[in-house]
C-alpha cells in the first residue's frame, strides 16, 4: 500500500562485545607479562585483518535487535517502549541511518529527521543565535528555512535576552529550551524522537509535548517517539510498539500496550546463582548471596511501578555460604538525565543498615524486608542496586545491580535525579516465607 | 524546505540494508553542502575564541618558524638560495604551502574523533567532516599569505607572471593532505594509535620537505626519488609561482608528486567510504 511510509522486514543488529575472564586472587608478574604480550599480539592481528579492538578476553555476539518487522503509515504517531537495553535506541539509530543493520531491510518513504539528543552539535563557545543556525543545519534544515522560523524559535525557547551570549553561560534550563525549540521547528515528513523530553522543567515539557502532538495530528507528519514516560506516550501516540530483548513483543493501540508494559512481572528468574561471575551484574566474595528479591506495593502485589510517595516494600532472602560475623545491607536507585548532552547522575540510597541477629552461620537463610514509607523519588525509571558486606571498608560480599527490571515512578514528565539523596527506610527481620 | 509542497511529486524512497552501497553518494554530498559550510564556519569562528591575539596566531607561527629556518639554514649552514632571492622569502614561500598542508592534515585526521557526538546522533555523509577542516586550514593560509605580500614589498621583490597559477598549487596542497587525512581519520575511529602518529609525521615532514632549503640542494640523481614526497612538488610549484624562473619546476619529479597525491587521494576516499558505515558503532 502506498500509505505505508516505513516498512521494516526482519531487521537485525549484531554487536560484538568482550568479556573479561575472572582472574585468580594471586597474579604473578610473569602472568601479567604473558597476558600483555598475548593481548598485544592479538591486537596486532586485529589491526592486520581490520577488526575493531574490543576489550576483553572472550568475545560474544549479541543481537541488540532481531527479526523486527513492522509497518508505519503516513501521519501515524508511533510510540516505542521497552526497558533499558531492550533495543529501542538501536532501532532509532538504524531508522535514522546512523548505523547500518546487520540483517534485514527498512524501506522509508520521505525525509527523516532524527532527534536522538537535544542540542546535537551545540558548541559551547558560540552564541545562542549561532547555535540555532548550527543545530538547525545539523538537523537538516536549510539556511532559508531557519531564517524564516528564527523568531518563532527564539520565542518558543524564551531566550530573547541571551541570544548573543555564548551558550556555555546559559543555565541548563535555557540550554535545553533553546535546543528543543530548534528541533520542534523541524518539518520533515518523518520525525524520529528519542527520549529527549526527560530534561527541562515540567512546564516546558508540556509545551514540547503539545508541539509534537500538533506535528502529527494537525500537520499529518509521521512521528516515531521513544519514551519511558507513559504519560507522554499516551498523549502523543496512537499506536505503540513494545520491544523486549531486541524483539517486538506487543504492538497495537496505545492503552493496551502500555497496560501490558506496566503489568509485566519479573520474567527473569533471579536466584543465588544467576549471572555469577558476570562483572556488571554481580560481584563480591560470595560468603552469602541474595537468593530472592521482590518488590511489592502495600496490597502485597508484586510490581515495579509506583506512584510518588507510595509505600514500597523490598523483600530479600539471603543464603549464607560461609559463617559471617556481621552483615551490612545497603541499596540505591540511580537515574541519569542529560542536560547539555552530559549525563548527570543522581543517586538515592539507604544508609548502611546492620542486619540484626548476627552472626549468621553456614546454610542459614536470612529473610528481611526494607520498607520505604514515603518513596520520595521524582518520576522516572530507576535501575536498582543491592549490596551486602561485612563492614563499610571490607570488600563486598554480594553486590547485585541491574538484575531486576527498573523501578518506575509514574507520573507526568520525567525529572529524574541529579543529586545525591538519602532515603528514609526501615528494615524488618524474619519475614515469613512469602518468597517463592 | 518545501517538503510539504513537493511531497506528492517526488518522495525519496530510501532502502536501508546491510552492506548497501550508496548509489548517489556524491549527489547526496551536494545536498548537504549547507552543512559543510556551517561546519567550516563553526570551526573557523571557534578556532581563536578566548585567545588574546586571536587570528594573529595564524601569522606568528609560520613567521617564527621562518625566522628560525632562515637563521639556521641560511646563515649558519649557509645553504644557497635560488639565484639572488632573499633567503627569508625562499623559506616563507615554502612555509605557506607547508603549513597549509600540515594544518589541513592534522585537523582532518582528528576531525572524526572530535565530532564523535555528531556521528553518534545524526546522519549526514561523514565525508563532510574532514572536508570542512580544509576550509579552516585555507583561511589560516590566506592570512599568512598577507604576510608574504608584506615581505615581498619589504624586499622589493616583484612576483613572476606565473603567480596566477598559484591556485592550482593551493588545491594540490589541499588534495595532498586530504588523501592521507581521510584515511587516517577513518583509521583513528577504530585505532586511536593514529592520533599519536600524525604530530610526528608533521614534525618529521617539515625537515624532509624542502621548506628550510631549496630543493636544488638535493643532488641531481636523487631528485626523482625525493619527489616521492608529494609536498616536494607542491613546494617547488609555490616557489616557481612566487619567486619566478630562478626556482624552476623539476618536471619529472613534479609529475611523480602529482601521481603520488592522486594515489593517496584515491586510497583515502575509498578506505573512508569502506569504513564510513561502521563509524557510529566504533567511535
Amino acid at each position: 500500500m502506498s500509505d505505508i511510509v516505513i516498512k521494516a522486514e526482519n531487521l537485525g543488529k549484531k554487536y560484538t562485545i568482550g568479556h573479561q575472564v575472572e582472574k585468580g586472587n594471586y597474579t604473578a608478574l610473569r602472568d601479567v607479562l604473558m597476558q600483555n604480550a598475548r593481548t598485544l599480539w592479538n591486537k596486532t592481528k586485529d589491526l592486520a585483518t581490520g577488526k575493531p579492538i574490543i576489550q576483553g578476553d572472550i568475545l560474544e555476539e549479541v543481537w541488540a535487535l532481531k527479526e523486527v518487522n513492522f509497518e508505519i503509515r503516513r501521519g501515524e504517531a508511533v510510540g516505542i517502549i521497552g526497558r533499558n537495553g531492550a533495543g529501542k535506541s538501536t532501532l532509532l539509530k538504524i531508522l535514522s541511518r546512523i548505523t547500518e543493520p546487520s540483517a534485514g531491510r527498512v524501506t522509508i518513504k520521505g525525509r527523516v529527521a532524527s532527534l536522538l539528543e537535544v542540542g546535537t552539535g551545540f558548541h559551547p563557545e558560540l552564541s545562542g543565535r549561532e547555535n540555532i543556525y548550527l543545530n538547525g543545519t545539523i538537523l537538516g534544515m536549510t539556511r532559508a528555512e531557519i531564517k524564516k522560523k528564527f523568531d518563532e524559535i527564539v520565542a518558543f525557547a524564551e531566550v530573547e535576552k541571551y541570544l548573543d551570549t555564548p551558550v556555555k553561560r546559559y543555565s541548563s534550563g535555557m540550554y535545553v529550551r533553546l535546543a528543543f525549540a530548534v528541533a520542534a521547528h523541524l518539518e520533515p515528513e518523518i520525525l524520529v524522537v528519542d527520549e529527549v523530553l526527560a530534561v527541562g522543567d515540567f512546564q516546558f515539557q508540556k509545551k514540547c509535548l503539545g508541539k509534537m502532538g500538533d506535528i502529527s495530528s494537525k500537520e499529518g507528519r509521521t512521528i516515531i517517539f521513544v519514551s519511558h514516560n507513559m504519560g507522554a506516550i499516551s498523549e502523543i501516540c496512537n499506536t505503540v510498539l513494545m520491544i523486549e530483548n531486541g524483539q517486538i513483543s506487543f504492538s497495537g493501540k496505545t492503552e493496551s500496550v502500555i497496560q501490558q508494559y506496566l503489568n509485566i512481572k519479573e520474567r527473569k528468574p533471579f536466584n543465588e546463582k544467576s549471572d555469577l561471575g558476570d562483572y556488571c551484574s554481580r560481584r563480591g566474595t560470595g560468603a552469602c548471596r541474595f537468593s530472592s528479591i521482590k518488590v511489592m506495593n502495600t496490597d502485597g502485589e508484586e510490581t515495579f511501578s509506583f506512584k510518588k510517595h507510595a509505600t514500597v516494600e523490598f523483600y530479600f532472602e539471603v543464603i549464607v555460604y560461609r559463617d559471617i560475623e556481621n552483615l551490612l545491607f545497603f541499596m540505591h536507585f540511580e537515574s541519569s538525565v542529560f542536560p547539555k548532552g552530559v549525563a548527570k547522575t543522581g543517586i538515592a540510597c539507604t544508609p548502611y543498615i546492620t542486619v540484626p541477629d548476627a552472626p549468621f552461620v553456614k546454610n542459614q537463610r536470612i529473610r528481611f524486608k526494607v520498607i520505604f514509607k514515603d518513596f520520595d523519588l521524582n518520576p522516572g525509571e530507576y535501575p536498582t542496586f543491592y549490596w551486602l558486606g561485612e563492614s563499610i571498608h571490607s570488600p563486598s560480599i554480594d553486590a547485585v545491580d541491574k538484575i531486576l527490571p527498573n523501578l518506575v515512578v509514574e507520573s507526568e514528565g520525567i525529572t529524574g535525579l541529579t543529586s545525591f539523596i538519602t532515603l528514609k527506610s526501615e528494615l524488618v527481620m524474619n519475614m515469613p516465607d512469602i518468597i517463592v | 524546505m518545501s517538503s510539504l509542497s513537493c511531497k506528492h511529486t517526488e518522495e525519496p524512497v530510501l532502502i536501508i540494508e546491510p552492506g548497501r552501497t550508496e548509489k548517489n553518494y556524491w549527489a547526496d554530498l551536494w545536498r548537504y553542502r549547507e552543512l559543510f559550510v556551517v561546519l567550516a564556519w563553526r570551526d573557523i569562528s571557534v578556532r581563536y575564541k578566548q585567545t588574546i591575539i586571536g587570528i594573529l596566531w595564524a601569522i606568528i607561527r609560520p613567521f617564527l618558524t621562518m625566522v628560525v629556518f632562515t637563521v639556521i639554514f641560511g646563515r649558519i649552514a649557509k645553504l644557497p638560495s635560488d639565484g639572488n632571492t632573499p633567503y627569508a622569502l625562499l623559506v616563507f614561500a615554502a612555509m605557506l604551502p607547508w603549513s597549509l598542508f600540515s594544518n589541513a592534515l592534522s585537523e582532518s585526521s582528528s576531525s572524526l574523533i572530535s565530532n564523535a557526538n555528531l556521528i553518534g546522533k545524526v546522519y549526514f555523509p561523514r565525508f563532510i567532516i574532514p572536508a570542512a577542516t580544509l576550509v579552516t586550514a585555507f583561511i589560516d593560509f590566506l592570512i599568512s599569505f598577507i604576510m608574504l605580500i608584506g615581505m615581498m614589498f619589504y624586499y622589493q621583490f616583484a612576483p613572476a607572471p606565473q603567480v596566477l597559477l598559484l591556485p592550482i598549487f593551493i588545491i594540490l596542497a589541499l588534495m595532498a593532505s586530504l588523501g592521507p587525512g581521510l584515511w587516517i581519520t577513518a583509521l583513528n575511529v577504530k585505532y586511536r594509535d593514529f592520533r599519536y602518529i600524525i604530530p610526528f609525521v608533521v614534525q618529521f615532514g617539515l625537515y624532509v620537505s624542502p621548506v628550510g632549503f631549496s630543493s636544488k640542494v638535493v643532488p641531481e640523481q636523487w631528485r626523482l626519488l625525493y619527489n616521492l614526497n608529494p609536498m616536494v612538488g607542491v613546494i617547488d610549484g609555490f616557489r616557481w609561482c612566487i619567486l619566478g624562473g630562478k626556482s624552476p619546476i623539476y618536471l619529472p619529479g613534479f609529475l611523480l608528486s602529482l601521481t603520488i597525491t592522486a594515489f593517496f587521494l584515491w586510497l583515502g576516499v575509498s578506505q573512508f567510504r569502506k569504513m564510513e558505515k561502521t563509524f557510529a558503532d566504533l567511535i
